[in-house]
């Protein structure tokens, strides 16, 4: 044999060891295996269900804003978002320049904002592009194979009818921050979820909010949808209607000429609120398109306050307007009746001090009815002697000041109705008797808010009968589930004489001669009303120029008894304070207008009761 | 020296092991390939298996010994065939490794181990030394370093390297003592910085990710990393054929080919695994029993090669798919497509069983 020359027996014991080494070495191999699916199989099967799935978020739209006929004030309309999955084929940054040029992006822009967004929520798409153009989203559709990692995302988008229309009251949404992820009931969202920020989208935003949906898609390794797995649909919000009349909101928003100031409508029997106003006011739609961080800075940098809803949150003087309460409270307290007179010449000396009229030749010997038409200083400086500061207070905190009326709006502030106790309090000091005779005409540290004078003076007006002011309808409330807050109403004990002889000088104010009132006139309706000015208390030291101008008020009711309707206007700064009384005018005379028009229409047809079923454009039953 | 062989002495049973194996393959082939380009590649593959199972027989019937004959001149004509590829071959993907006969590509590098399987077995079985001297040692590295080199530069880093387990396992069974082992351990340590020098980048990246995997999860730890997830998500009963997502979604790279056994364990689970291993393991006992039953040491020799390439490609693959060996494009033996791969395996198997079929002519 040639090739056999090797010994094979030992060769025999170096094969044997061979096979020993083989099977060793399997064992070995076998252990990785066990590792990898055995020890630890969770692991992997969560990587590879991440590999392969991808989650699509589909936002739902939020339900609609309706006025009390259930006319649409605030709407949705479709949006595209071009989002981006970072983990889909690694390929993100190195197409983010031709991503950035096909979007007409600023490159470094864009990659910036992806690092942040990445930085932020890590596992999150990454929102590219936000309302996408048409001419973005066919960008997106014709590079489906060279971008896969981009994705078309529908996220409704608020719609509002008109820029700066009831800004304050219908509130702005925004991503909801990582604080207020952390807040109860917000547990369900995710970073880039939009809330309610602010004004009703805030307050109802468990009604607003939908669900969001998420569709989750498999894909392959290059990032391409290979087939939907499975979708949660997105569940819109619940329509929210409001209380507010589209028709008063549009008249006070259109006559409302001052650049500062705020409008109050309610009716007094129920509490709900017609139309709020606030100015300087925003431009809802460029929060709902995402806002520029410029224009957000420049709003919150603004001087004037533009984001302060001043129905709810104004704190101010309420000048004379608070003549009605002081009445109110000094023929409750007895300290004055239809009887009780006193001299005005222009002015008097109470606690070594005087005080003046605003009528400089003086009003002569006045009563409580010609006092309150006239708003004479020097009448109520008296009365202000004679009830004392601890009974003011005790009155006007029974009817409404210094304290919130509870609207169903966030930030409401509550105003001061000074005390002894509080200056005690507060400064540590004593309580001046001449302190008492400058708030008896609502100067010095009384303020109030637009609202609060509206409640408080519909409650006088109604027989002491306070309804709590709200938004949404108490039965709509209860029917969104929502918890009805209480109390919501409550009663202060007024004599009939009290109530007659305050509301019939208000209309006196409106109707007769000498009232300081007569803008607020409106032929053929019993219209009370009461001018007020203040000359004292902005709320920002700052607004130098502002303070040393009057703030004007001007209240209109009707009717005067049992009002139906209760409008405050405040022009802060004074330049158009001449006009607070006519934009209250209007405001009322659209009310009855409006009902009359419609008490026509009943008129004419048979069968109301049909009508109000069908629901639109019907004034409630009652109205 | 009778001439009477008879298929009755075949080895059956390796031939069943052999074909279990590649029916694992083709299947997991059809499975990983039915929605991509390489559609059909099962079929393909079973016709290699077919030729490659016919070549077996036919070599088989062949004198092993002629072969030993004549193996320095199939050497030199291999060496000539390998230049002559660097200059002259086709470009795919980069690489030089292909002849195009016909409408079939063949890799000339497979060739090269069996080639260098056969030059060994003659060398040592002529020896007439107890122990193997130095110069012979010198002798072995230079004859298997000039191919070894230039498959390297095609560049095939994977197949250059099987040669190093042919030319250890045979110098082990020859009887080299263990004290060389220990030097060409050393001297191996010694030129691997210098080796390293001449890795391609795209080599390089592939062992540092083998070092630190989680470094690079971008580019060489994708595949490493989308390996384990396959084999992890497999879990212990698979997700059943053409049911991966890793390989249907086509995370998985190379799926039917380098990394196939990772399709295997995706979807056919650590039981799955341990069949297809017990398959591979009974296999490599039964060459082994059969070298120890080769009449002559050529024989036993050309076994041991065999032995050595096969458990070298076995161990490297499947190990690289758990993230025990780095990734070197090494086939997995009968489950990768590939016939050159698997041509070289039934030729290798004609030559064990030519080895087999003689063991009681004397």
């Amino acid at each position: 044999m040639r090739f056999a020359h090797t010994d094979n027996r030992r060769s025999e014991g170096r094969l044997t060891f061979l096979q020993w080494g083989i099977a060793v070495a399997f064992l070995v191999l076998i252990s990785g295996f066990w590792q990898l699916q055995i020890f630890n199989p969770a692991y992997y099967s969560r990587l590879a269900e991440r590999n392969h799935i991808k989650n699509l978020r589909m936002p739902a739209p939020r339900g609609r804003i309706l006025d009390r006929y259930n006319r649409v004030l605030v709407d949705n309309y479709p949006s595209f978002s071009i989002v981006a999955q970072w983990e889909v084929g690694q390929s993100l940054q190195a197409h983010l320049p031709a991503i950035a040029t096909g979007l007409e992006q600023n490159p470094e822009q864009l990659a910036e904002r992806v690092k942040t967004a990445r930085a932020r929520v890590p596992r999150q798409a990454i929102v590219v592009q936000e309302n996408a153009t048409l001419r973005d989203i066919a960008f997106v559709e014709s590079h489906r194979i060279e971008y896969p990692e981009l994705d078309l995302v529908s996220e409704p988008r608020r719609l509002y009818p008109r820029a700066g229309f009831a800004a304050h009251l219908f509130g702005y949404v925004g991503e909801i921050s990582e604080r207020e992820l952390e807040l109860p009931g917000m547990e369900l969202l995710k970073p880039r979820d939009l809330i309610g920020k602010s004004g009703i989208e805030r307050q109802y935003n468990g009604v607003l909010q939908g669900q969001t949906g998420v569709l989750r898609m498999i894909v392959n390794s290059r990032g391409g949808e290979v087939d939907p797995l499975d979708e949660e649909f997105a569940t819109a919000g619940r329509d929210l209607r409001l209380t507010i009349d589209y028709d008063l909101q549009e008249v006070a928003e259109q006559k409302f000429r001052g650049d500062k100031g705020a409008l109050v409508a309610l009716d007094p029997r129920t509490g709900e609120i017609l139309a709020l106003v606030s100015r300087p006011t925003f431009d809802l739609n460029s929060f709902a398109r995402g806002i520029p961080m410029e224009e957000w800075r420049g709003l919150m940098a603004d001087p004037q306050n533009p984001l302060l809803n001043r129905a709810i949150q104004a704190q101010l003087a309420p000048g004379s307007i608070y003549k009605i309460m002081q009445a109110t409270a000094g023929l409750e307290a007895g300290a004055v009746d239809e009887t009780t007179t006193h001299y005005c010449s222009g002015g008097g000396t109470f606690y070594g001090r005087y005080f003046r009229c605003w009528k400089k030749g003086g009003h002569g010997r006045i009563g409580i009815h010609r006092a309150i038409v006239q708003s004479c200083d020097v009448f109520f400086y008296n009365l202000g002697k004679d009830l004392g500061i601890d009974r003011m207070h005790e009155y006007s905190t029974r009817l409404g000041l210094g304290r919130k009326t509870g609207i169903d709006l966030p930030g409401e502030q509550p105003g001061l109705m000074p005390s002894s106790e509080w200056k005690q309090k507060v400064f540590h000091e004593r309580w001046y008797p001449g302190e008492t005779i400058s708030l008896a005409i609502g100067q010095g540290a009384l303020t109030t808010t637009p609202l609060q004078l509206a409640f408080s003076i519909g409650g006088i007006a109604s027989g002491g009968y306070f309804a709590r002011p709200h938004l949404i309808a108490w039965k709509d409330m209860e029917a969104l589930g929502q918890e009805i807050p209480l109390p919501t109403e409550f009663r202060v004990p007024l004599r009939e004489q009290t109530v007659a002889l305050v509301t019939d000088g208000l209309y006196g104010v409106v109707n007769e001669g000498g009232g300081t009132g007569r803008r607020g006139r409106i032929q053929g309706l019993d219209v009370g009303g009461k001018t007020g000015t203040a000359q004292v208390a902005s709320i920002k030291a700052s607004e130098a120029d502002d303070t040393l101008k009057d703030n004007a008020w001007f209240v209109g009711l009707a009717p005067r008894r049992n009002p139906e309707i209760v409008v405050v206007a405040l022009y802060e700064g004074g330049e158009h304070g001449y006009l607070a009384a006519p934009v209250v005018r209007e405001v009322i005379k659209a009310y009855f207008d409006k009902k009359e028009d419609s008490e026509f229409q009943y008129a004419q047809k048979p069968g109301p009761s049909e009508d109000i079923a069908a629901g639109q454009f019907v004034p409630e039953p009652g109205g | 020296m009778g001439k009477y062989v008879s298929l009755k002495d075949f080895d059956w049973l390796l031939l069943v092991l052999l074909l279990l194996i590649s029916a694992l393959g083709v299947v997991e082939i059809y499975s990983t390939t039915a929605h991509t380009k390489f559609a059909g590649a099962h079929v393909k593959q079973i016709y290699w298996i077919l030729l490659g199972v016919s070549l077996m027989f036919l070599v088989c019937r062949y004198d092993y010994h002629d072969l030993l004959n004549h193996i320095p001149l199939i050497y030199i004509l291999t060496l000539v065939a390998l230049v002559a590829l660097l200059l002259l071959g086709s470009d795919i993907s980069g690489a030089r490794r292909w002849i195009r006969v016909g409408g079939f590509s063949f890799q000339v590098s497979e060739a090269v181990k069996l080639v260098i399987i056969l030059l060994l077995a003659r060398f040592f079985s002529e020896s007439h030394e107890e122990r193997v001297s130095l110069p012979e040692l010198a002798m072995v590295f230079l004859a298997v370093g000039v191919p070894g080199v230039l498959v390297a530069m095609q560049p095939d880093l994977g197949t250059a390297l099987t040669l190093v387990p042919i030319v250890i396992v045979t110098l082990f069974l020859a009887g080299l003592k263990w004290r060389y082992f220990g030097m060409m351990l050393l001297a191996g340590l010694m030129i691997l910085p210098v080796g390293l020098h001449y890795l391609k980048p795209y080599q390089k990246a592939r062992i540092a990710t083998f070092m630190h995997p989680e470094q690079d999860p971008q580019k060489a730890g994708y595949q490493l990393l989308q390996s384990k997830i396959a084999v992890g998500s497999g879990q212990l009963w698979g997700k059943g054929t053409a049911q991966g997502t890793q390989t249907q979604l086509w995370f998985l790279p190379e799926s039917h080919t380098d990394f196939i056994f990772a399709a295997y364990a995706e979807e056919q689970g650590f039981f799955g695994v341990l069949f297809a291993l017990l398959l591979y393991l009974l296999a490599l006992m039964r060459l082994v029993h059969n070298a120890k039953n080769a009449p002559d040491a050529g024989g036993m020799f050309i076994i041991g090669g065999v032995v050595a390439v096969l458990s070298f490609q076995i161990l490297v693959n499947i190990g690289m798919v758990v993230g025990y060996a780095p990734v070197t494009g090494i086939p997995l033996p009968l489950m990768s497509y590939g016939g050159s791969s698997a041509l070289f395996i039934f030729l290798s198997m004609g030559l064990v069983n030519s080895v087999r079929v003689r063991r009681f002519v004397n």
